[in-house]
């Protein structure tokens, strides 16, 4: 029992690792008052990347040519959305339908139907010393991949970040209120557009984290909704790093149960277990489960 | 001051064959970059799409008609300052209902049955949209993650269902068993798979387009999307309560695309009855700028599109999911054209900036 306990969590950070990146880099888009429909399309761009980057030079290149390649999907929709004040929705949905358009069709260019000559390198777990001694929660938190102990060290330094720092308070300043931050000598325009970049970044890597540690391979959308459901994790979240990491880590947890049951061989119907957190997002959204307080300028162009 | 209004409405006319033209350019260019043969590829994209009648009538006008209908859903949504991102899940509410009514009431008599389907398809889709409706209207819950969460919680949900209380009676496959003859759309012509449905999707434009144009309620939707501070000091429009109708409005039509799509073509439920029909529809509707009869246009054109591709996949072996990069760069171009044709008419927006009625 406690056996099936640690293997269950440490399935479940598996699976919460790319929500927790790309969840953490769409709350500090959307603590900026941005809200980055396209951050799919930045997850599918950052996969691909990582394809080509681990394919050419290895895992470390894989990472960095992810977090690039999300950056640029990023790119484009600052341009639209905060450059030329195009609706966020809009240029959202239109990145991406280019990424997967992009991707899909360079992946066929490159690879051919078959998808032969996959064969990436990967990067497996690494055992943290002592910590991993630790009785449950030991071997589930701390026999993880390297990029999972990143997202561990990004939670408290985010939120030391945005409470603690200036550029932090300017963040919030602009997701609040632009105007007054415009008046008080803070450019919402610089500041979104960084805060834009940070989330493909993030969302880049998440996608690497899907082909370099995951499934070891690349798919035709292999983001498969991640976008989604990182901004669900957001919102679950509060917009608050800590609560992002335990919301993306329920999420994870809802879609490791769907393999333990399948593995465990009962018929339970675990379609309603993956409806589960949505659901339970919605009635947090309503404010039946606590009340949320989203960005005063979310979403305004 | 002439010239700046003329430039404008020149701008508004040509800006969709303009920037298609533009597109199919660059296909052209790109996919002789990449070595393929392009005439080939645009010859099996031309033959694929409308360059025979079969072709026209029976592939690209049936994948129109399910972006038809959804396409008018978020138009109307958006008309009214309603972000709705959730027509795939209506759809999917409703095609799940509308499979339901077709293999469960059977006891009605067989010319009762399609209306009754079709409307319980319409009335699913409301329902799935009033959950984010009332979440905005009582908690100002911003319905664009509201809807995406309930697209999620649909298609999970239909997963369930068939394989739960919808599936097939040999309980083998993930799907419903096949609708009885009475609850089928007719063919409009027998050898063509196109079915009575796009004759709805037409005549169900018409009616939004006319409602909107000719009618006090449509014009109140167009206010309260357009200026609702407006609509509420000048006009005395009951804002929330015009949104909440809108978003309603804009749900139905979409189970009732998702209805269509059941009983005209897919004849059972399945999880991927909609391979993304909710999420193209936006694109649909955007690049028609929201007008009901440009919707038709769009909608015909990403038919058109989709079956091009494939034709082109199969012919000329370029992969389809080319045709999505054309998608993005008409939509992202659209917007850039527009937003500068704005600021020669107004220097601002005419997009409703409504986004939210209590921001």
């Amino acid at each position: 029992m406690i056996l099936a306990t640690e293997v269950f969590l440490q399935a479940a950070v598996r699976t919460a690792t790319p929500l927790v990146l790309a969840a953490l880099g769409e709350t500090i888009v959307e603590r900026a008052g941005v809200i980055n429909i396209g951050l799919e399309g930045a997850i599918l761009a950052g996969a691909f990347g990582a394809l080509i980057g681990a394919g050419a030079e290895g895992v470390a290149a894989g990472f960095l040519a992810a977090a690039v390649a999300g950056m640029a999907v990023s790119i484009i929709f600052a341009f639209f959305a905060v450059s030329l004040r195009a609706d966020q929705i809009i240029t959202g949905t239109a990145l991406n339908l280019l990424a997967l358009g992009v991707t899909g069709t360079l992946y066929r260019v490159l690879y051919g139907t078959t998808g032969a000559a996959l064969s990436i390198p990967t990067t497996g777990p690494q055992e943290v010393p002592l910590l991993a001694a630790i009785p449950l929660v030991g071997g589930s938190f701390f026999r993880q991949p390297v990029i999972t102990y990143f997202s561990y060290l990004l939670i408290p330094s985010l939120w030391w970040w945005m409470r603690k720092t200036h550029a932090g308070l300017a963040l919030r300043a602009v997701g609040e209120h632009p105007e007054a931050a415009l008046v008080a000598g803070i450019s919402p325009t610089r500041v979104r557009w960084g805060a834009i970049l940070f989330g493909g970044a993030l969302g880049g890597l998440a996608g690497a984290t899907l082909v370099l540690v995951q499934s070891g391979t690349f798919a035709e959308g292999i983001s498969a909704g991640r976008g989604f459901i990182a901004i669900a994790i957001v919102v679950l979240g509060r917009w608050h790093p800590g609560g992002v990491a335990l919301a993306a880590l329920f999420f994870g947890a809802a879609s490791a149960l769907q393999f333990f049951f399948q593995s465990a061989g009962w018929s339970v119907p675990y379609q309603l277990f993956l409806a589960l957190p949505y659901a339970i997002t919605l009635l947090a959204l309503g404010g039946i489960a606590g009340r949320t307080a989203a960005p005063a300028a979310l979403g305004r162009s | 001051m002439r010239v700046t209004r003329i430039v404008p409405r020149l701008l508004s006319i040509a800006i969709i064959p303009g920037v298609c033209l533009t597109s199919f350019l660059l296909l052209a260019i790109v996919l002789r970059l990449a070595g393929a043969d392009a005439e080939r590829a645009l010859a099996a994209m031309w033959s694929g799409s409308i360059g025979s009648w079969y072709a026209l009538t029976s592939s690209t006008l049936v994948r129109a008609t399910p972006l038809i209908l959804a396409g008018l859903a978020v138009g109307v949504a958006f008309r009214a300052g309603v972000w709705n991102i959730g027509a795939e899940g209506q759809f999917l509410a409703g095609s799940a209902a509308a499979a339901w009514v077709a293999l469960h009431w059977t006891i009605l008599p067989h010319s009762m049955l399609l209306p009754a389907i079709l409307v319980v398809g319409a009335g699913a889709g409301a329902g799935w949209a009033a959950i984010a409706a009332l979440l905005r209207r009582r908690y100002g819950v911003i319905e664009v993650i509201s809807t995406i969460m309930l697209n999620f919680v649909a298609v999970y949900g239909v997963g369930y269902l068939v394989r739960g209380p919808l599936q097939e009676p040999m309980r083998i496959y993930p799907q419903s068993a096949t609708l009885p003859d009475a609850a089928r759309l007719p063919l409009l012509a027998s050898g063509s798979r196109l079915h009575v449905g796009f004759l709805l999707a037409l005549a169900v434009a018409v009616l939004t387009w006319w409602l909107f144009r000719a009618t006090a309620a449509g014009f109140r939707v167009r206010v309260a999307g357009g200026n609702p501070r407006a609509a509420v000091t000048a006009g005395r429009i009951d804002v929330p309560a015009v949104t909440f109708r809108a978003f309603l409005a804009g749900g139905a039509l979409a189970g009732l695309a998702g209805a269509v799509q059941l009983t005209g073509v897919t004849y059972a439920l399945y999880e991927n009855i909609s391979p993304g029909y909710g999420y193209t529809a936006i694109a649909v509707a955007l690049l028609a700028r929201l007008h009901p009869l440009g919707i038709v246009l769009t909608g015909m054109l990403f038919g058109g599109l989709d079956s091009g591709a494939l034709a082109m996949q199969r012919e000329a072996s370029v992969p389809a999911v080319v045709v999505l990069v054309i998608e993005a760069v008409l939509i992202l171009s659209v917007v850039a054209i527009a937003r500068w044709r704005d600021s020669l008419l107004f220097g601002g927006s005419t997009i409703p900036s409504a986004a939210r009625a209590d921001s």
